[in-house]
């Protein structure tokens, strides 16, 4: 920072300013409001109702009991995601270019942009959740407050996760092939939708006889998704929202330390990738 | 047809001369900027004093944008130097920053923000808060007759409104350096005049008013024109002084058909003319060749007319070139 830069007070000020531009921006397009939370409601009363029958969980889960925590993922990523999304319209509509000539640097920028989008993706997902708690589909537990840190935590990352996607990016398209390529299989391979299946480094654990082909790709896939840190996170949640969840049985348990350690720590790379990313690209300053 | 004949006034003094101007605000020295092998702008000179309004006129493609960002700071400097308020903008970016107001050509309002928000939003980018951003947004929004508006959601502003609001906007740190690019696009006659009144305003109080301009009636008013040709500068001097330099004055003429009248023109009085947009032209110092062209063309002609040679004059006897 030189001389007559501004001061840390003064650029958290502007970040501050920034998070709430991203609020007043939401609740003015209602349709953001309503695709963010209807898509994933509709998923889990659809998948809740349909795949009743032809499931079993670890621990007695019905499906949509099970669904739940993917649910409330779904809701934070598509918020999230949506709201970071707008830092290519920002460009688009010229506001970016002078936000990037003023003294307050990038970095307000990533602030703002995260903690706007994280705030809002958070009271999503609490919605959501009340609306659960209502309906009775679960019930509240002393857990609660750690349920909202958890959620916080993910909504930051998802929203970092977003600024790495979307600074680079010159238009919304190219942000949907990554949302179907990349983000939504994110999603699915934490265990949301699925169990994730116990993992040995032998290879496949099989009754009897050599193993197939179906056998190493599940063990492939039991492995991606045990590096899957949203696993971790998924994981957690789902304890947080039912305390009295038996995991003895489930192929993927790991203590709640590591669950917690794994989510603040991929969260914390996430914020830096996306800052390194921010500060050393000069692509948003030569468009236009 | 009309004959009108206007004789040729006597040049007018510089607005001010440059001993009554303040500092050197902003001083460019053997700027050079290239995009891969293409030279965008090729050692450009350019100081610019507090009270002067300055601008720079070039074609598309003249390095006049790219001047600009590298003003601007969008674009880091490759070979040359700026200096801003005694600052230089390689070394001080963010001290640069806080100096210098931008009105960018193409919009920078967030529509979906009321006017209000928007102001609050820029002061809140360079460090303003409380009751001083207050007082700032209340005392801009009421020297632009903004207030009425300042609920209003910037997206149903007519464009003369938006441009009001972008100029309060760059002025609420109270820049020492003003940038404008093309300020006047998409402006009404009304609305440019307001935005010239503003600019001389600023420059009464002491900033420095550096704009780019593609249009010759806008660069006439400003205190000083720099003309741009291929990244070069290729005249720096008051508008009335670089039109008295061309000396005498200049015949107009507006036919029914350019090519035609000009080989009328040729042919019967062997006078030498240049098609300039939807005119002929030609150095002219004795108005009676107003009655030979308008005999010899008779119906052919919507207007003849002596005037003083204007900017776009200047630019083709430096140049050689057409300026559109």
């Amino acid at each position: 920072m030189t001389d007559s830069g501004m001061t840390t007070s003064a650029r958290m000020g502007a970040a501050w300013m920034l998070a709430r531009r991203e609020w007043t921006r939401f609740f003015r397009q209602r349709n953001r409001v309503t695709a963010a939370i209807v898509q994933p409601l509709l998923f889990w009363l659809l998948f809740g109702t349909g795949l009743r029958g032809s499931f079993e969980s670890a621990g007695g889960e019905s499906f949509s009991q099970f669904f739940l925590p993917g649910t409330i993922g779904l809701i934070v990523l598509f918020t999230a995601i949506f709201a970071t999304i707008s830092v290519i319209e920002d460009r688009r509509e010229g506001f970016m270019q002078s936000v990037l000539v003023s003294p307050a640097g990038r970095f307000p920028v990533l602030v703002g942009k995260v903690l706007g989008g994280a705030a809002i993706a958070w009271v999503q997902a609490l919605i959501f959740l009340l609306l659960v708690y209502l309906v009775g589909a679960a019930s509240i537990a002393w857990t609660f407050p750690w349920l909202l840190l958890l959620l916080a935590i993910i909504a930051i990352a998802m929203c970092a996760l977003g600024m790495i996607v979307a600074w680079p990016m010159e238009s919304t398209q190219g942000f949907h092939a990554i949302m179907m390529l990349g983000l939504m299989p994110m999603w699915l391979l934490a265990g949301t939708f699925f169990p994730i299946p116990a993992w040995s480094p032998s290879g496949p654990v099989i009754e009897s006889g050599a193993a197939t082909m179906g056998d190493w790709g599940g063990w492939v896939l039991a492995g991606i998704m045990q590096l899957n840190p949203l696993s971790y996170s998924m994981l957690e949640l789902r304890r947080l929202l039912n305390p009295t969840l038996d995991l003895s049985s489930a192929g993927f348990a790991p203590s709640s330390m590591t669950c917690w350690t794994v989510t603040v720590i991929a969260t914390i790379v996430v914020v830096v990738i996306a800052w390194r990313l921010m500060r050393g690209s000069r692509k948003a300053d030569t468009m236009v | 047809m009309t004959t009108t004949s206007t004789a040729t006034s006597p040049i007018d003094a510089p607005h001010e001369s440059a001993s009554s101007l303040g500092d050197v605000l902003c001083d460019i020295r053997d700027l050079h900027h290239r995009y891969g092998e293409n030279v965008a702008v090729d050692g450009i000179d350019l100081s610019v004093r507090a009270g002067e309004i300055v601008a720079v006129l070039g074609k598309n493609g003249s390095g006049k944008t790219t001047l600009f960002r590298v003003l601007s700071t969008l674009l880091p400097i490759q070979r040359g130097s700026v200096t801003l308020d005694g600052l230089n903008i390689a070394e001080h970016v963010d001290a640069v920053r806080s100096r210098i107001g931008i009105i960018f050509q193409s919009p920078s309002l967030d529509i979906k923000l009321t006017v209000d928000e928007n102001l609050r939003c820029q002061g809140a980018l360079y460090g303003l808060s409380g009751r001083e951003l207050s007082n700032r947004c209340d005392a801009l929004l009421e020297q632009f007759s903004l207030t009425a508006r300042r609920r209003d959601l910037c997206q149903t502003l007519s464009g003369g409104l938006k441009r009001r609001v972008e100029l309060a906007k760059g002025l609420l740190h109270r820049p020492r350096v003003m940038l404008l690019d093309e300020p006047s696009t998409g402006l009404d006659p009304g609305a440019r005049l307001s935005l010239w009144d503003a600019l001389q305003q600023l420059a009464n109080d002491g900033v420095a008013v550096l704009l780019t301009t593609h249009l010759m009636e806008e660069a006439a008013k400003a205190n000083r024109v720099i003309l741009l040709d291929q990244g070069k500068k290729i005249a720096d001097d008051a508008p009335s002084r670089l039109r008295a330099d061309l000396g005498g004055g200049v015949l107009t003429i507006v036919p029914d058909d350019l090519a035609d009248a000009k080989a009328i023109l040729k042919r019967e009085l062997n006078l030498e003319t240049q098609i300039v947009g939807e005119t002929l032209r030609m150095p002219c110092d004795a108005p009676e060749i107003v009655v030979k062209v308008a005999d010899t063309l008779g119906d052919a002609v919507q207007s003849i007319s002596i005037g003083r040679p204007n900017l776009e004059d200047v630019f083709v006897a430096r140049t050689g070139k057409q300026f559109q």
